[in-house]
């Protein structure tokens, strides 16, 4: 699986969500994309990832 | 030769601005010549676009239009004031934001926040102390006409939520993600690229203190979201939001809403 364009070989069984905690995001504060799509956060628990996923993530930091 | 004059196509028989303006519009003290505002006088060519404008006279709103769209490209002025562009959040980011496209010619935005101006907000947001106690969305509207009397504005004073922001920014271009938390900034961004498919949204993401402003930049990291910020710059005990910074976000963002803009005219040209 591609991250940001980095390669990860351990998405295979797991889903989403539990990736993103696997690698210390917080899923309330960042937008994923999922082989260009936007994935809402209350579909994170049931997108099981594939092998060749390629995921764009974008986190946020607080002010405005 | 042929001129046009305030709008109007014009043939003349001066060979120079000053000629012109003598015998066109002699009241006129200010010479906009192809978007460029003119210190001294010059020679006239075939087909230039002259505008002439009087300094201390308010002018009706059709004149106001032509000084604006001579002051601006006017491919691009006849895009932006055709654009409708949404602004979630009217604090340091979204009210100056307002203030800066609103100059740079658009023609209509959608305006949402729940809050009211309090003084502490003072220190960044394009507000004064008249404006304390009065709704952020009332404020902000009343600067922008302003600004531009002509500006299509519409206000909605509540919370933004997932349910209510598709309906809030339907028909909008640009949603511009003005947020002061992360987690509601995430939530917009997602809710607009799922439930809008035709409009793109700038976000923004660290901009706090006042550490090196060439950090904060533009990225466009999915194909209709784009980000403005340094990314970890956030607001926190000891960095706290200060004006020269998020005016360097609001700058970018603003920018980033033209050139988008710009994007999708260029785009609808190729398909037609």
């Amino acid at each position: 699986m591609r991250v940001n364009g980095t390669e990860y070989g351990d998405a295979a069984g797991f889903t989403l969500d539990q990736w993103l905690s696997q690698h210390g995001y917080d899923a309330e504060r960042i937008a994923v994309e999922r082989n260009g799509h936007i994935v809402r956060r209350q579909n994170l628990a049931a997108t099981k990832l594939q092998s060749d996923d390629v995921l764009e993530i974008v986190s946020f930091v607080g002010g405005g | 030769m042929h001129i046009m004059v305030n709008g109007i196509q014009a043939v003349t028989m001066a060979r120079t601005t000053a000629e012109l303006r003598q015998t066109m519009a002699p009241e006129c003290d200010g010479t906009i010549v192809d978007g460029y505002q003119l210190i001294s006088d010059i020679p006239l060519q075939e087909g230039m676009t002259v505008v002439f404008w009087q300094r201390n006279h308010m002018p009706s709103a059709e004149a106001f239009e032509t000084i604006r769209s001579a002051r601006d490209s006017p491919a691009v002025h006849s895009r932006l004031r055709k654009a409708r562009v949404g602004i979630a959040g009217l604090g340091g980011l979204g009210s100056n934001l307002a203030a800066t496209l609103v100059r740079a010619g658009i023609g209509a935005l959608v305006l949402a926040d729940f809050d009211a101006v309090d003084p502490t907000n003072l220190n960044r947001q394009n507000y004064t102390m008249n404006d304390v106690g009065r709704p952020k969305t009332d404020a902000t509207a009343a600067h922008l006409q302003d600004i531009d009397p002509t500006v299509q504005l519409e206000l909605h004073q509540l919370r933004l939520e997932a349910s209510n922001i598709p309906i809030v920014f339907a028909g909008c271009d640009i949603v511009c993600e003005a947020f002061d938390r992360e987690d509601q900034k995430a939530l917009l961004v997602e809710t607009v690229l799922a439930a809008c498919p035709q409009t793109e949204i700038v976000a923004s993401s660290g901009l706090a203190g006042w550490s090196d402003a060439n950090l904060i930049q533009t990225a466009h990291p999915f194909s209709r979201l784009t980000v403005c910020g340094d990314g970890i710059s956030a607001a926190r005990p000891g960095c706290g939001l200060m004006a020269p910074r998020v005016m360097v976000c609001v700058g970018h963002m603003a920018n980033a809403v033209i050139q988008r803009l710009m994007a999708q005219k260029s785009n609808m040209e190729e398909q037609s």
